[in-house]
């Protein structure tokens, strides 16, 4: 195992393994988002079961996954940077490769800023605030807040910007863990878009939902 | 049917004296040229003007001029080899351009090809990366009879079709992160296929994979780029099997 972790491909592994974790808790996070829909009481007891222990374990983990996956697409970025000291003056990529698929380090960045206030919008209430002490429901300041147009349409923008990384992430961590080949190859692409199309669309409804009849 | 005349062309080609100068972009205008030149007789009509000018002709790197050597390294109108798909240079004819169209060619850009004068550049990293384990060692005897050794034919077609990388560059070329990936997968695939390469299969991942970490090439992050400017059609399912194989080795250590 020396050097796996300096090497171009472990330092790739990591990247999908994260990648694909992360997409794990997308899932769950989307899942209990989507009770939203279904009035306060649905999504409050929603809230309910991520405080079970386990969550609790998870969360930590979840952290380090986002910390990890950052670093290393920062690094891997860095390096790929380099690798090319003189740019071409002419470049004509559209015709070779998709546009997500060369941007994803700006996409990671603009999705990582929106977490930044996501989790000041709601986490830090959540665990600290408005939340903890009781004074209001999690559906409450979740519409409240979501009703407001500037976060409504961060919030749509922010998932369509998640779409767009995993339309190229989902397939991508495959590959980069071997598993594909002549036939998966085309399915893996397809189920990339399909969860890239279901998360983008998922939390822009709920956005929407609020931004159009209010909390 | 007669080929059509492009009565003029402007060329703004990378000009550098050596590998030490600094270099930059000269134009340069091509008249009468007719669609069924290739793109290299084109250059080497430019090449006659401007010694009849008493100019340095333009340096580019050109032998087989029928895409198999694998030299003719362009980077023309923004795409390694030029606009056409599945082509090298040498392949690339007048007809793909419009008259009175500018067209811009580039040296590939990659750190590991450093730039040796005009056009050319070096790609001895490439020979390096082979040197390094793209070879079987083990004892595999005389020929052996016609059907002796059994291989599906299934693995017989994709080791044959990784086979087909020349080494030309384009796949580091035109890669976003200046990944050497397509290259090394081609030649690990293509032996790890056959039963006689698959002996030392995992020795030559990790020796090739590191080689190619060592000299400055970029990690891959699958946009499949590669494939898509690739003169040989080569697959990106080679780079599936190159991870896996690595990760194989890797984890048996
Ligand atoms: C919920 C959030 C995120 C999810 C689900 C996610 C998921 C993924 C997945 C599955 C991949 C493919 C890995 C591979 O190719 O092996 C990937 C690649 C990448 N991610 Fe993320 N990511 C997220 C957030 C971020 C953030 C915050 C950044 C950076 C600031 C980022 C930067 C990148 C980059 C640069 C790549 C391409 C690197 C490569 O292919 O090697 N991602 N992501
Ligand atoms: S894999 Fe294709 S693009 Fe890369 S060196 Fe071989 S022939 Fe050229
Ligand atoms: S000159 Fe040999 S491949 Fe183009």
């Amino acid at each position: 195992m020396s050097n796996f972790f300096t090497s171009s491909i472990g330092k790739k592994f990591i990247m999908s393994i994260t990648g694909l974790f992360l997409i794990l808790f997308l899932c769950v996070h989307l899942t209990v988002n989507l009770l939203l829909l279904f009035g306060a009481d649905a999504f409050n007891a929603g809230c309910e079961f991520m405080e079970l222990p386990v969550i609790k374990v998870i969360e930590p983990i979840l952290a380090l996954g986002f910390i990890i996956h950052i670093i290393w697409a920062s690094v891997l970025t860095l390096q790929n940077q380099k690798a090319r000291p003189t740019k071409y003056a002419l470049r004509n990529q559209s015709k070779n490769c998709t546009w997500a698929s060369r941007n994803m380090y700006i996409l990671g960045a603009l999705v990582l800023a929106f977490l930044v206030l996501h989790i000041c919008n709601f986490w830090l209430d959540f665990k600290f605030g408005d939340v903890a002490n009781e004074t209001v429901t999690q559906y409450e300041l979740v519409s409240q807040k979501l009703a407001q147009p500037v976060y409504g349409i961060i919030y749509i923008i922010a998932a369509i910007l998640l779409g767009l990384h995993l339309s190229h992430g989902f397939w991508s961590a495959f590959q980069t863990i071997g598993f594909s080949n002549q036939i998966w190859r085309k399915r893996l692409e397809y189920v990339a878009y399909f969860f890239a199309f279901v998360f983008a669309i998922g939390f822009s409804v709920i956005a929407l939902r609020f931004l159009i009849f209010g909390a | 049917m007669a080929d059509k005349i492009l009565k003029e062309l402007t060329l703004k080609i990378w000009r550098q004296k050596d590998a030490k100068s600094k270099g930059e972009f000269k134009t340069y205008k091509v008249h009468n040229i007719s669609t069924g030149t290739s793109f290299l007789e084109m250059l080497d009509i430019l090449n006659e003007q401007l010694v009849e000018q008493n100019e340095e002709p333009v340096a580019f790197d050109h032998d087989c001029r029928e895409g198999i050597c694998g030299t003719c390294s362009l980077f023309v109108d923004g795409r390694a080899h030029g606009p056409d798909d599945d082509v090298t240079t040498c392949q690339l004819h007048m007809r793909r351009f419009q008259d009175g169209a500018t067209i811009t060619i580039e040296p590939w850009r990659c750190g590991a090809f450093p730039v040796i004068k005009d056009l050319i550049v070096d790609r001895k990293a490439y020979d390096k990366i082979l040197q390094a384990g793209g070879y079987v060692s083990v004892g595999t005897g005389g020929v052996p009879d016609g059907n002796a050794i059994p291989i599906p034919n299934d693995k017989a077609e994709e080791a044959m079709d990784a086979a087909a990388c020349i080494g030309c560059g384009a796949c580091a070329a035109t890669c976003k992160n200046s990944s050497a990936m397509l290259f090394v997968a081609a030649k690990v695939s293509q032996l790890a296929l056959l039963p006689q390469g698959k002996v030392e299969a995992a020795r030559r991942a990790k020796a090739m994979v590191a080689k190619m970490d060592e000299l400055g090439f970029g990690n891959c992050t699958n946009t499949g780029a590669c494939e898509m400017e690739c003169p040989k059609s080569i697959s990106i399912e080679h780079i599936a099997r190159l991870n896996r194989e690595f990760l194989k080795a890797k984890f048996k250590d």
